[in-house]
Order: C-alpha cells, then sequence, then structure tokens
C-alpha cells in the first residue's frame, strides 16, 4: 500500500515537473526578443548539431530518395498531363513576349532603370536543405550554409522553379533556417504578370499547395492561370527584401466574394516546397541601380 | 529505472527525432507526411510507463524545439501528454493485442496533431488556417497508423535487453479448462 501511494506521489510529482518546465519554457521564450538567451541557446545548438544532420542527411538521402520514389511514381502522371498544357501555354506566351521583351528593354535603357540584372550578380550560395520541422504549424527547413558563407537574416532563398522563402533570424556559422512562404509568419509583395496588379502573397496553415493573393480589389481583373512574380517594391525607406521578377506560382482560382472588400486569389507555388533538396540563398539581393 | 534503460530510451529519443528532422519529414506520402515522435513516444510509454513515457516525451520535444528552432517548449508538453497517456494506457489496461500499438500510434498521432493546433491557437496564428489542415492532419495520422507497429517492434526490440521483469510484456494465462487434457 505504501509503495503503491509512493509511486502515485513520484509519478504525478514528475508529471507536474515537467509540465512546469514546459509551461516556463513557453512563457519565457515567447516573452524574450529574438536576442534573448533562449534564442542564444537555440542558436547555439544549432550551430552544435549541424555537422551531425548534414553527415545524417547526406548518409539517408538514398533511402530518402527510395520512398520519395514511391510517393512520385503516383504523382508522375498527373503531372505530365499539367506539364504538356502548360508547356502548350507557354510557348504561345514566349512568342507573344518575345517582341514586347525587346521593345522594354530599349525603354529601360533609356529610362536609366536597367536593374532587372542576372541572378548571378545577387551573390547567390547553393546550399543543401538537411533538415525539416515535421508539423504543418512550422514551415522551415535547416541548411547547411551560415553566417561564414555570408548567409544573413531576411535574404531571398529560392530554387530552379521559383522562391521559397527567407532566411530567418536563426543563422548560426554554418547553418540557418529558413522560413518558407508557407510559413504563417510569411508575406511576399507580388505582381500579376500580365496586368500588373501588386498584392501580397500569404500562406494558409495546413494549405501549402494554396497560397493566397491578398488585397486585390474587385474591379481588378486576374485569371486563372496568371502567373506571379515578387513586386521588389524599393521605396528608400522600406525597401523589399524581395528582388523583383523571381517567379512565386500561378494562379488557380479567383473568389469574388462580394461580402469581402477584397476578392480572393488563390495560386500554387512554383517550387515544390515539400521536396527541397538544394536551394540558393541571394546574398546581395538589394543592389544599388547601376548608372 | 536501471542506468541502461535510461540510456536506451536517451538514444531512442535523440536517435528517432535526428532520423525524423534530417529524413521522415523531408518524405512526402499521399501529400502528407509521417511524424515519428508521437509513435517513439507512444512506444516508449506503452513499454516503459507513464513516467518514462512522460520524459521521453519531454526529451524528444525538447530536441525537435532546440534543433529546428522552433517556439521552445511546445513540443515537449504536446509530446510529454502523449508519453504520459501511453504509459497510463498499458498502467492501466495493458492493451496486449497484436494490432493494439497501431490503434494507440494512431491516436497518439491523432492526440498529437490536436496538442499542436489547440496550443498553436492560445498562442495565436498569423495567417488564416485552411479546412485543408483537417486533410493533412488525417493523412499524417493515417501514415502513421501504417508504421505504428513496424516502429513499436523496433523499439521494444531495442529496449527489451535492459527492460525489468516487473515491466515485461507478460502472456496471458491459458484459461483452466479448455485444454483437452485437462
Amino acid at each position: 500500500m505504501y509503495d503503491s501511494k509512493k509511486a502515485v506521489r513520484r509519478r504525478r510529482a514528475v508529471l507536474g515537473l515537467l509540465v512546469a518546465c514546459s509551461l516556463i519554457l513557453l512563457t519565457a521564450y515567447f516573452g524574450e526578443s529574438a536576442g534573448g538567451g533562449l534564442h542564444a541557446v537555440q542558436r547555439g545548438f544549432l550551430e552544435a548539431i549541424s555537422p551531425i544532420q548534414d553527415g545524417a542527411s547526406r548518409a539517408l538521402k538514398p533511402v530518402r530518395d527510395l520512398f520519395g520514389w514511391f510517393g512520385d511514381t503516383l504523382d508522375a502522371k498527373k503531372q505530365r498531363d499539367q506539364l504538356r498544357e502548360q508547356v502548350r501555354q507557354w510557348r504561345a506566351e514566349a512568342l507573344a513576349g518575345e517582341e514586347a521583351r525587346r521593345k522594354a528593354a530599349d525603354l529601360s535603357k533609356l529610362v536609366g532603370l536597367d536593374r532587372d540584372l542576372g541572378l548571378n550578380q545577387m551573390g547567390p550560395v547553393a546550399a543543401r536543405v538537411i533538415a525539416r520541422s515535421p508539423t504543418v504549424w512550422f514551415n522551415t527547413v535547416t541548411i547547411n550554409k551560415g553566417s561564414v558563407d555570408g548567409v544573413r537574416p531576411y535574404q531571398p532563398v529560392i530554387t530552379g522553379d521559383g522562391l521559397v522563402g527567407t532566411v530567418s533570424l536563426n543563422v548560426a556559422g554554418h547553418s540557418a533556417i529558413v522560413q518558407l512562404i508557407t510559413d504563417s509568419k510569411s508575406g511576399v509583395s507580388a505582381k500579376v504578370t500580365d496586368t500588373d496588379v501588386t498584392g501580397i502573397v500569404q500562406p494558409a496553415v495546413g494549405a501549402p499547395n494554396d497560397l493566397r493573393l491578398e488585397f486585390i480589389r474587385h474591379a481588378d481583373q486576374i485569371r486563372p492561370g496568371a502567373n506571379l512574380i515578387t513586386s521588389g517594391t524599393s521605396a528608400t525607406r522600406l525597401p523589399s527584401l524581395f528582388p523583383p521578377g523571381i517567379p512565386i506560382g500561378r494562379v488557380t482560382t479567383v473568389d469574388q466574394d462580394e461580402v469581402d472588400l477584397y476578392q480572393r486569389v488563390h495560386l500554387r507555388p512554383f517550387a515544390e516546397l515539400r521536396k527541397l533538396n538544394f536551394v540558393q540563398v541571394l546574398t546581395r539581393p538589394l543592389r544599388e541601380p547601376q548608372t | 529505472m536501471t542506468l541502461a534503460l535510461g540510456a536506451r530510451l536517451a538514444a531512442l529519443a535523440l536517435g528517432g527525432a535526428l532520423l525524423e528532422i534530417v529524413a521522415v519529414s523531408q518524405v512526402s506520402v499521399f501529400g502528407g507526411n509521417a511524424d515519428l515522435s508521437p509513435l517513439l513516444v507512444m512506444a516508449a510509454g506503452l513499454l516503459c510507463g507513464s513516467v518514462a513515457g512522460a520524459t521521453v516525451g519531454f526529451a524528444t520535444g525538447l530536441f525537435l524545439d532546440l534543433a529546428l528552432v522552433q517556439t521552445l517548449g511546445l513540443s515537449s508538453l504536446v509530446l510529454l501528454a502523449v508519453g504520459y497517456w501511453a504509459g497510463r494506457l498499458r498502467e492501466l489496461r495493458d492493451p496486449q493485442g497484436p494490432f493494439a500499438p497501431l490503434a494507440i500510434g494512431a491516436l497518439a498521432t491523432l492526440g498529437a496533431e490536436a496538442g499542436y493546433a489547440i496550443v498553436q491557437f492560445l498562442l495565436g496564428v498569423d495567417a488564416p488556417v485552411s479546412w485543408l489542415l483537417a486533410r493533412e492532419i488525417v493523412t499524417t495520422v493515417l501514415v502513421n497508423a501504417l508504421i505504428a507497429l513496424p516502429v513499436y517492434v523496433i523499439a521494444r526490440r531495442w529496449l527489451e535487453p535492459s527492460l525489468p521483469d516487473s515491466l515485461r510484456r507478460r502472456r496471458r494465462p491459458a484459461r483452466p479448462g479448455l485444454s483437452p487434457l485437462s
């Protein structure tokens, strides 16, 4: 009887202690700034563990690829049909855009707006994705490049397909956390390519393939299938984090709900955010205009 | 709890969490992905009891929050609840069916996902929440249910050499009168 009571007391004490520790950590973490002690501990831990993560990620890549292959095969047929349709559309758009591009290049030279440099002049640093958060509530990945490689907070991160996200405040020497555009705290100023309508791309938690273009008035015409790129607004006081012209996604549907002040535009990101292996960090995204 | 069992539990928690963030969470299955941590914590609780389950849950959550630079304490709180629940389930009901880990793994995952959602809503979410979140949660629960049994078997094989006799699985005694020789 005595042992049983003792065991119950011990069990409750351990549970209470662990719950209290968790709540204290939660409260303290929320109360402090990004430069606080607990954040510093996290960055130190990230620094210490990133070589292990990097090694384990490389070693387990064949296993990831094997399991990923099954899922990819299931999706392949559907994707092939979608891609064929996209190729047809883009071929027509490319032909139409070629002439317009020639004219635009001449005009931009005339007015001194030659800012549309290639991404290779923005100091791209290639990085490998070594870890990923398992929950839908934290859309972040860890990359194996850090401050030693020139990676700093808020730098844009891209793949060959399009925009991926930004470097978060948590940058260690040899690793960094990237906040994806599907993270609940993300917001990207964007422009619809064919109409120049601008808005903010925001995610919806739980729907990684369904981003939303917010603050679009009902008067603005946006068609499904239109492409979105970063608008790269360059105000002198608060310039955009992203250079202009990085592809973000393609409009899937447009909800014209009359009750709302704005229409709701849904888009699918170009980058496969669930299957990131390599990314590029643009370490010099905000360039002075060349004169 | 012996020192050897504690070391094996620590290795299980840390190794499992590392495997989760570098491999399992990056494999997409049916549009979702498996979440190994509730299954490992469930296995620890089911094999070693509520105190060990809660402790492993807390440690695994702390490791995940530190390594992924997430809100510190969030995963610890959720996973310690899962571990404690699985441990109490063992202590009170001792489920022994061959597919019990499958059902308990699915419930543990559902509990963990619901826990994450509740705490996130309490802390405040900066973006609108889509109804597709429910589909994501259901997908994760189903995928986890599929892998719950092998995860449990691996965890049991790993922990069994250090389990004291009081924690080893007991076989149910054969009911008298059913033997043809009696």
